[in-house]
């Protein structure tokens, strides 16, 4: 909200600068955003005096002025104003100044030949209205050479005051000062409501059908009114609070809304049918706003009406049809009450962000809105003339009569601030709140009228203590266990960290990207299980089921700006029907390992680089990795021959392999996997007995020609299980087909490594043990080669 | 005889010296010292000899056997030192070649200060507590005090999921999680809960993903000096300070009551920030002592329990430790963003090892 310092002079006398008042607001929670002030802004502008005005030789429509400037010999100025002329008096631009409103630092320049030496400005170049018609003209008796701003009342800094949702008071400038008056920054001046002599009873009926809605509704009639621009210090008043002056009566409603957060609406008595209703809107109504928008209103909004028509979004926003305009004589003028809860989902629904919804979704004083309805009406009438007809007052605004008991010691116990009963009970009171004491040397405080957001003893802290000063609370130590800190990780965090260090040990970057993806991308992976009703984009519309389209994007982004190899890593979550998986996605593109003096071609990332890495994440996440077993082929965004899913029993831990053609597009070769954290069976973490043996272990090699559809794995396994006490360890060194190995078959080279552990191996443990490793890779279609 | 010696002496020495590779040095020692050799012969013929000639010659030639013994081993190893030598220095290679790159890995900016936080709060006794991030309308709002036409709904820029069960959200903030923690366990609580939040906000300096943490702490006697500590404590310890200077400013947040907006005073000096001091205000976080509302729609007794809260947007916590100064970058996945801007696998914090990388 923007607050004029003049506007808050008019209800708090003070001795206090723009600085001490802006301070003031922040520590109150009132917090200053930014303090703009005009005569800052335009402090190089000084007023100067056209000597004399001639045709410019080389153009009609320009002129060369002598200014006087009030700093000696006259200045030659090139202008293009038609009412620049000798003897004028206007405001003046040196070289060098920034002209704002045209976004200009002026220079020494030459216009069609002519120098000129600086710019007479018009109001709009000053950013001080839309006038651009003409070079801004002064009184005769304006100080030639004086700073312009200052001179013209511009000298008036405006703060901008963020005021939270639950400060509907502080929605007016006359609360703000209520606020400082009492963090005694100066003395509140409180409005005189006069009391107005009426002469007519009030012509237009006035009913309430939706007393949930707008449960008071209040008018009086004003006949014979001129509706004219506002005078200066109103129009001032606006547009210095940001708003644009509109005529005397419109500009009052603003004045009381801007002023005292009380809205009012004034209705042009000749163009309503009827009397005026409170009600519920009809389907298929409409209203024609003073925003210019047509809006399609339903039976949970509050609308005014007459006999025909709405005229009202009752407390967002009026009607351009019953608006009052210049021709306007007779009007009525509204003060209501209407439900904040009410008013909240119509604004959010017709999205209407409104001065009035502002307010009266905080809820306005119902104390003020008879107050209110005369201030209003009176001012009307002091600059528009006319008669004031009786007020009518339908309903009444729901009274806020609450009372909190409080313990003064609550203070301490909630901010550890002590503060002394009598400054407790003085802060609340200067706040407007009542205090009494009460049982048990409690108090019982009553709640103003203007402060619905005061509930319950811990907002009465807040009041004292921010008055107090919420600096002066001092840091006060956690009590802390003895001892080192315990441990608080939990494993599944645990887990985490080691494979988000692993990943980025092994080489790979870690990616953060959006939980929401397209829906297009989300069903090349398996298709979305939330759809966000309100995305910002249909790129971010649908909750991720893979980590894998966002990494895939990225790596396309980073190949498409010249990177050759991209290995990128992302943990986090998808989003299943069935919950929230916390997952680590992984994904490799462009080439694994770069062309190399020492290692020859570049070559292209593959399946096994995601399978590796994959394990490298199972281990540590603490996966038993030699126990898993691989199932071929993985989900249907892999390539159906490259690709696996890595189980544990039946439980699958990860899925890998290479990214499917169609998907990996022109990024050629894409690897990825992705690793299911939640499903790694907590690591026993036990390790046995330390027992090296003393005995030479021996290595055998066995070549075997098996059926090529014979998954490795599975030899492996056999022959590892052929012995399980002597076998250590079995690797795979060869894999080789063509020339001596049969059609549809492959040869497999097993290396095995035996640890004796209770005696050396004889030659005949040695051949059983062959014939055991044969027997077993036999079960499986596998024949020793010769 | 004596001539014999000395002939011998001259010839296998002569012989030996010129001999060029260890077969000539071998030819030498077959010559001399073989089963059919000079010296060996000359040996046998010491037989022949009378007594007293045997002792004077008999001296002289085992002095020239091992003589020539002696010069052939160490003939044989100088070849063989030599030809050591000239393998090796075959085998020279260009030391400067560049060896086989290994890709160099990286851990995100936001990983890095999520342990921060998990390793500071550790030792002020703080566990790290999680909760999802679709959210139901009660545990986002409601039960935050937070009901469904309050004003605050509109600072929220809410994301809704479509379907059942229907009101169901990407939570705004990690407060949530205070709900689950208190309705999950009994006092006395204290936890930080990092994670990701949403809100319908995109601009320089709003995304519509972004991360928070949210600190509770629930005792019978925790109060807004605690909390002052707590985040001065915190503050110190992340940016690696001697002492922090916050302003505490009163705010609104429905959940709490009072509650605070917290600044902390710094300094731009030569357009660089410096946390401390109190030249300049950073607006960092918002806390406030948990509102009763909260405390009671949990099942805690407000006349029990009382404690305090914060919020704090952990991707802004990056940019002004670590100097990135575009929160969409974060999640841009830019490969030279996050090289330059990540931190190394092993690079762990630690409190032994401070907070800076």
């Amino acid at each position: 909200m923007k607050v004029p310092m003049s506007w808050l002079r008019r209800h708090l006398e003070t001795e206090a600068d723009a600085g001490a008042i802006a301070e003031a607001l922040t520590r109150l929670g009132l917090e200053v955003e930014a303090i703009a002030n005009p005569a800052e802004r335009l402090a190089p502008f000084t007023i100067a005096r056209v000597l004399s005005a001639e045709r410019h030789p080389q153009a009609d429509k320009l002129q060369l002025l002598a200014v006087d400037t009030g700093a000696g010999e006259a200045v030659q100025v090139v202008c293009g104003a038609p009412n620049a002329r000798a003897g004028l008096v206007g405001v003046f631009a040196a070289p060098g100044t920034h002209v704002p409103g045209i976004d200009l630092t002026l220079k020494v320049t030459a216009i069609r030949g002519v120098e000129s030496r600086g710019m007479m400005c018009s109001a709009r170049e000053l950013e001080l209205g839309d006038d651009h018609s003409g070079i801004i003209e002064l009184p005769e008796d304006a100080p030639v050479g004086a700073p312009y701003a200052r001179w013209a009342g511009l000298d008036d800094p405006v703060f901008e005051v963020a005021v939270t949702p639950n400060r509907a008071d502080c929605m007016g400038v006359f609360g703000i000062a209520r606020d400082l008056a009492a963090a005694g920054l100066g003395r509140l001046v409180p409005p005189e409501v006069p009391a107005l002599a009426a002469a007519f009873p009030c012509p237009v009926p006035i009913a309430i059908a939706d007393d949930d809605g707008c449960p008071a509704f209040f008018a009086r009639a004003l006949r014979g009114v001129r509706n004219g621009p506002s005078p200066p210090w109103l129009a001032d008043l606006l547009v210095k609070a940001g708003l644009r002056p509109v005529s005397a009566l419109v500009d009052v409603t603003n004045y009381m809304s801007l002023g005292f957060g009380r809205p009012l609406h004034v209705y042009d008595i000749a163009r309503l049918k009827g009397g005026l209703t409170a009600r519920r809107a009809r389907p298929g109504e409409t209203l024609h706003a003073l925003n210019g928008r047509t809006y399609a209103l339903d039976a949970s909004m509050c609308v005014i009406a007459d006999d025909a028509a709405v005229h009202d979004i009752g407390g967002i926003m009026g009607g351009m049809d019953s608006g009052v305009s210049e021709e306007t004589t007779d009007v009525l003028v509204e003060a209501a009450w209407f439900n904040p809860a009410r008013i909240g989902a119509t604004g959010r629904a017709l999205g209407i962000a409104s001065d009035a919804r502002a307010r009266f979704e905080r809820g306005v004083d119902p104390a003020f809105v008879a107050p209110g309805l005369d201030l209003a009406v009176a001012l009307m009438q002091a600059l528009c003339g006319g008669e004031v007809s009786e007020a009518v007052h339908v309903g009444a605004p729901p009274a806020l009569d609450r009372v909190i008991r409080f313990a003064p010691q609550t203070t301490a116990r909630l901010s550890g601030l002590d503060v002394p009963a009598a400054e407790q009970r003085a802060i609340l009171e200067r706040l407007g709140f009542a205090v009494a004491d009460g049982p048990g040397g409690d108090w019982q405080v009553a709640v103003p009228s203007w402060r619905r957001d005061a509930e319950g003893p811990a907002d009465l802290v807040e009041e004292v203590v921010r008055l107090h000063g919420l600096d002066r609370v001092a840091a006060t130590p956690l009590p802390r266990a003895p001892g080192v800190a315990r441990p608080v990780a939990t494993p599944a965090q645990l887990t985490e960290r080691r494979v988000r260090r692993a990943l980025a040990a092994r080489g790979l970057d870690e990616a953060v990207t959006w939980s929401f993806i397209a829906e297009a991308e989300a069903e090349r992976f398996g298709g979305a299980a939330h759809r966000l009703v309100n995305p910002l984009s249909a790129e971010l519309a649908v909750m991720r089921p893979s980590l894998l389209p966002g990494l895939l994007a990225a790596a396309g982004r980073n190949m498409a700006r010249g990177e050759r190899s991209v290995r990128l890593f992302e943990l986090g979550r998808r989003y299943l029907a069935e919950g929230e998986r916390v997952t680590a996605g992984l994904l490799l593109a462009g080439e694994g390992r770069p062309r190399h003096w020492k290692t020859g071609k570049a070559r292209l990332v593959d399946a096994f680089d995601a399978k590796a890495a994959a394990l490298a994440a199972l281990a540590a996440a603490g996966a038993p990795v030699e126990r898993l077993a691989t199932r071929q082929p993985g989900p249907a965004w892999y390539h159906p021959g490259r690709s696996a899913a890595l189980l544990l029993g039946r439980t699958v831990l990860a899925e890998f392999g290479e990214l499917h053609p169609a998907l990996a597009g022109d990024l050629g070769a894409v690897a990825a996997a992705e690793i299911f954290l939640d499903a790694v069976p907590a690591s026993r973490g036990r390790r046995g007995a330390y027992q090296p043996s003393p005995l030479m272990p021996v290595r055998r090699d066995f070549a075997f020609l098996v059926p090529e559809t014979l998954p490795a794995e599975e030899l492996l396994r056999a022959v590892a299980g052929a012995d399980r006490a002597l076998i250590a360890d079995v690797e795979l060194f060869d894999r080789f087909t063509g020339a001596g190995v049969p059609d549809g078959q492959v040869s497999l080279a097993v290396g095995v490594t035996l640890q004796p552990r209770a005696r050396t191996l004889a030659e005949a443990d040695l051949a059983a043990l062959s014939a055991a490793v044969e027997a077993a890779a036999a079960k499986l279609g596998a024949v020793l080669r010769g | 005889m004596t001539e014999t010696v000395d002939a011998l002496r001259a010839r296998h020495l002569a012989d030996l010296a010129a001999a060029a590779t260890p077969e000539a040095v071998e030819a030498v020692r077959v010559e001399a010292l073989g089963r059919a050799g000079t010296v060996t012969a000359l040996l046998r013929s010491l037989g022949g000899l009378d007594a007293e000639e045997r002792r004077r010659v008999a001296p002289r030639v085992q002095a020239l056997r091992e003589e020539l013994a002696a010069a052939i081993e160490a003939k044989t190893s100088a070849l063989a030192a030599a030809a050591l030598a000239a393998r090796l220095a075959a085998e020279r290679v260009d030391m400067s070649l560049p060896v086989v790159p290994e890709p160099q890995g990286s851990i995100h900016p936001i990983a890095r200060v999520m342990d921060e936080l998990a390793e500071i709060f550790a030792d002020l006794g703080f566990a790290v507590a999680e909760g999802p991030e679709i959210e139901d309308d009660w545990h986002n709002f409601t039960a935050l005090n937070i009901p469904p036409e309050h004003p605050a709904r509109a600072m929220h820029d809410t994301f809704y999921l479509e379907g059942e069960p229907s009101g169901r959200v990407l939570r705004t903030h990690t407060s949530p999680v205070q709900i689950r923690t208190m309705t999950g366990g009994r006092p006395p609580i204290r936890i930080i809960a990092p994670g990701r939040v949403y809100r319908s906000d995109s601009d320089a300096t709003h995304t519509p993903m972004f991360h928070q943490v949210e600190g509770l702490v629930i005792d019978r006697d925790i109060h807004l000096g605690h909390l002052k500590w707590t985040l001065e404590t915190f503050l110190k310890a992340f940016f690696g300070v001697q002492e922090v200077v916050l302003r505490l400013r009163p705010s609104f947040f429905p959940f709490t009551e009072p509650s605070v907006e917290v600044d902390v005073g710094c300094s731009w000096e030569g357009g660089r920030l410096g946390i401390g001091g109190s030249a300049s205000w950073l607006e960092i976080l918002g806390a406030g002592m948990v509102h009763p509302k909260v405390l009671a729609n949990c099942g805690l007794d407000p006349a029990e329990w009382q404690g305090f809260a914060f919020g704090c947007g952990i991707d802004r916590l990056a940019m002004l430790k670590y100097g990135m100064t575009d929160l969409r970058a974060f999640f841009d996945a830019d490969l030279r963003w996050l090289r330059h801007h990540g931190f190394r696998a092993l690079d762990v914090p630690t409190l032994s090892g401070g907070m800076a990388p």
